[in-house]
């Protein structure tokens, strides 16, 4: 059966082209770029080729891009950085809809004594700036935001908000798993002082990321031991993985305008489709502000899970807005932020297109659809 | 990734029994939109008291889909004496399992039964051992039917609980309480419901101490300890005796008996009851 992988916010399908340039890591180049010998030391001149192309996709220095393992590691070691070199300030702020990887390191500095503000989210999941600007005081270590938000692609007005926390002189990580290379942002521009990026999300392997650190920024590192990484990273490098980010980075450039329009239209598509062909089915976010492959669309009456199942025997991948897998029924912490109806939370399902993503699919998902809803909410006792 | 039977594929994929039963003389339901799964039982039973026919209608995942179709198949021909016999175990039974997590949707499909029943001998919606305090706000789960669950399924945690009840899932905050029933329900043999009828206002019932207690060691007790790198662990409360263990660095300090004397319990004294006993775990 044909798979359509319409979940590229749970990880994406890694670039022919980024493959290609990993497998001689393996076979050819599989030495330690700290040896002094010509054949380890040849991968250091490949290492940092790889940490240019980064650098160039987000508008910062090479020395700037330090390589973790995953974006949760990225953002952790933001989070050390942050409140190691500040032990005097014992105050955070973040937001009620980050990823997992930063609720929990509030929720662990919570237990740890420090004061958290968990910043409120609108409807359309939009950020309250008046409360931002108020919770910052002189005892912040850290401001942490995401620049969009991986269920319902909403994004964050980061240039404002780096102004703001600038301004004040506090400390500002960016969570920018998923808008890295889905939306373009130059960091020679914002006043970020770290930012987190992963691999995986932009048709790079999994267990590969990036953290950039500004020059001059506060620093601990998270993982201690050896020199790599200019002593921001010990371990030593994962220079397969390093080679195919910097490679999936180049691609990302040149795919910037594509994904811009063409994914953004495939989404477009998708969704007016199926809000015209589904009653009782809204769309989940800030749709002035969203990611251009991202679509969170909630049907009442159904729920998530049993409409991914479906969706699963069609051989269509997605996302669902409810943590049923759980066992708690509990919807996502995101829809609940946004005070999503429960009714229309639980049957939220989220479509995240990318650049292989083809028009067929996207009509294929039209056509399947209304019948799944229609099969369900016909068992279902509740009716429009 | 769903961890299902083919059995819960087969009933969720091509349910047999979906749909409503125009001719039922017995309608059960339980849960709601809000909670993200419903099911409305319908039954069609005989003046001699045979289930001829019966249907559902489930909105909720694909368990609670195939536990419904699951539970028709259990009581199609039977007795009404012989169907209210089935319980959620029954259910997942036929099934071949269902994930731990999944476990609700079995006692779903035991409430619509019970719900059903009560419907056709005329008795009210609720049922009567549902009557008791409130626990889990987000879901309407009471003590009693988390105590149910508990005994009839063995649940050891919260965890458990939620899996099968719900209860404690959504915002968390009952999580103590469900903590409190569940110590009370594993220190303690199985008794009748009658002693569980609650006791006359003024005393305060072990689960009620039981609360105020965490609460206190959370609030008060806790951050002292952990200023010398320990901390406390509840054992056990048995009427006016609290049973506590020490931990971290308090459980080989010298003067932990001073420690729980002076501060433990005159703190407990203090907050929750004047007459508590505090000694330490063997």
């Amino acid at each position: 059966m044909k798979v359509v992988y319409l979940d590229n916010n749970a990880t994406t399908m890694v670039a022919p082209e980024v493959v290609e340039a990993m497998l001689p890591m393996f076979s050819d180049y599989y030495g330690n770029a700290s040896s002094m010998h010509t054949f380890g030391g040849q991968v250091g001149s490949m290492l940092a080729k790889a940490r240019e192309s980064v650098a160039e996709l987000i508008g910062a220095h090479p020395e700037e891009v330090v390589f973790t393992s995953c974006g949760t590691e990225s953002d952790s070691t933001a989070f050390v950085a942050a409140t190691e070199s500040q032990p005097e300030k014992r105050h955070v702020i973040t937001t009620k809809v980050e990823h997992s990887a930063v609720l929990a390191l509030g929720h662990q500095l919570e237990a740890k004594g420090y004061d958290v503000t968990w910043l409120d989210v609108d409807e359309k999941g939009r950020l309250d700036m008046a409360q931002l600007a108020d919770s910052m005081r002189k005892d912040t270590a850290l401001v942490s935001i995401m620049y969009a938000n991986n269920e319902t692609g909403t994004i964050f007005p980061i240039p404002e908000i780096a102004q703001m926390v600038k301004e004040r002189g506090i400390l500002l990580h960016v969570d920018a798993v998923q808008a890295t290379g889905k939306i373009p942002y130059d960091l020679s521009k914002l006043p970020i002082d770290y930012l987190a990026i992963s691999g995986h999300k932009l048709h790079a392997p999994k267990g590969i990321g990036v953290l950039f650190v500004r020059r001059g920024a506060r620093f601990r590192p998270f993982l201690r031991g050896g020199h790599q990484e200019n002593g921001r990273r010990a371990g030593t490098e994962n220079s397969p993985y390093i080679v195919g980010l910097g490679k999936a980075c180049e691609l990302a450039r040149q795919y910037f305008d594509y994904e811009q329009q063409r994914v953004a239209e495939l989404r477009d598509r998708l969704q007016a489709g199926l809000l015209a062909a589904i009653p009782d089915s809204i769309v989940n976010g800030d749709l002035e502000h969203r990611l251009p492959n991202t679509l969170s669309i909630a049907f009442k009456y159904v729920e998530g899970e049993a409409i991914l199942l479906r969706l699963d025997r069609l051989g269509i991948c997605a996302s669902s807005g409810s943590a049923c897998t759980s066992g708690s029924l509990e919807p996502s912490h995101v829809l609940r932020a946004m005070g999503v109806p429960f009714t229309y939370a639980h049957g939220s399902i989220r479509f995240s297109l990318s650049r292989y993503t083809t028009q067929e699919e996207v009509d294929y998902v039209i056509k399947e659809m209304p019948g799944i809803i229609a099969g369900l909410r016909a068992i279902s006792p509740f009716r429009g | 990734m769903w961890e299902y039977t083919d059995a819960v594929r087969d009933h969720f994929e091509n349910p047999r029994h979906a749909g409503e039963l125009k001719d039922a003389n017995a309608i059960g339901e339980v849960g709601s939109l809000a909670c993200g799964d419903a099911l409305k039982l319908f039954l069609k039973i005989s003046p001699d008291g045979v289930i001829e026919d019966a249907s559902f209608q489930t909105f909720g995942c694909a368990s609670a889909i195939a536990s419904s179709d699951a539970l028709i198949e259990l009581i199609k021909g039977k007795t009404v004496e012989e169907a209210s016999k089935i319980t959620n175990k029954d259910i997942a039974k036929y099934l071949g399992g269902l994930p731990q997590a999944k476990m609700h949707c079995s006692v779903m499909g035991e409430e619509a039964l019970e719900a059903a029943l009560r419907n056709w001998r005329g008795e009210p919606a609720v049922p009567q051992c549902h009557e008791g305090k409130l626990i889990c706000k987000c879901f309407g789960v009471t003590d009693a039917q988390i105590r149910h669950a508990v005994r009839e399924n063995n649940l050891k945690t919260v965890e458990d609980v939620t899996n099968f009840t719900k209860a404690g899932g959504a915002c968390g905050s009952c999580q103590e309480a469900i903590q409190a029933i569940l110590d009370e329900e594993l220190g303690k043999p199985r008794v009748t419901l009658q002693e569980f009828n609650p006791k006359p206002k003024t005393a305060m019932t072990n689960v009620q101490r039981m609360q105020k207690i965490l609460h206190v060691l959370d609030d008060q007790i806790r951050p002292k300890l952990a200023a010398d790198g320990g901390d406390i662990e509840l054992v056990d409360v048995d009427g006016q005796k609290v049973t506590v263990m020490l931990t971290g660095k308090c459980s080989s300090c010298r003067s932990r008996q001073t420690t729980i004397r002076e501060m433990v319990e005159q703190t407990l004294r203090e907050h929750v009851e004047p007459n508590l006993v505090v000694v330490e775990a063997e």
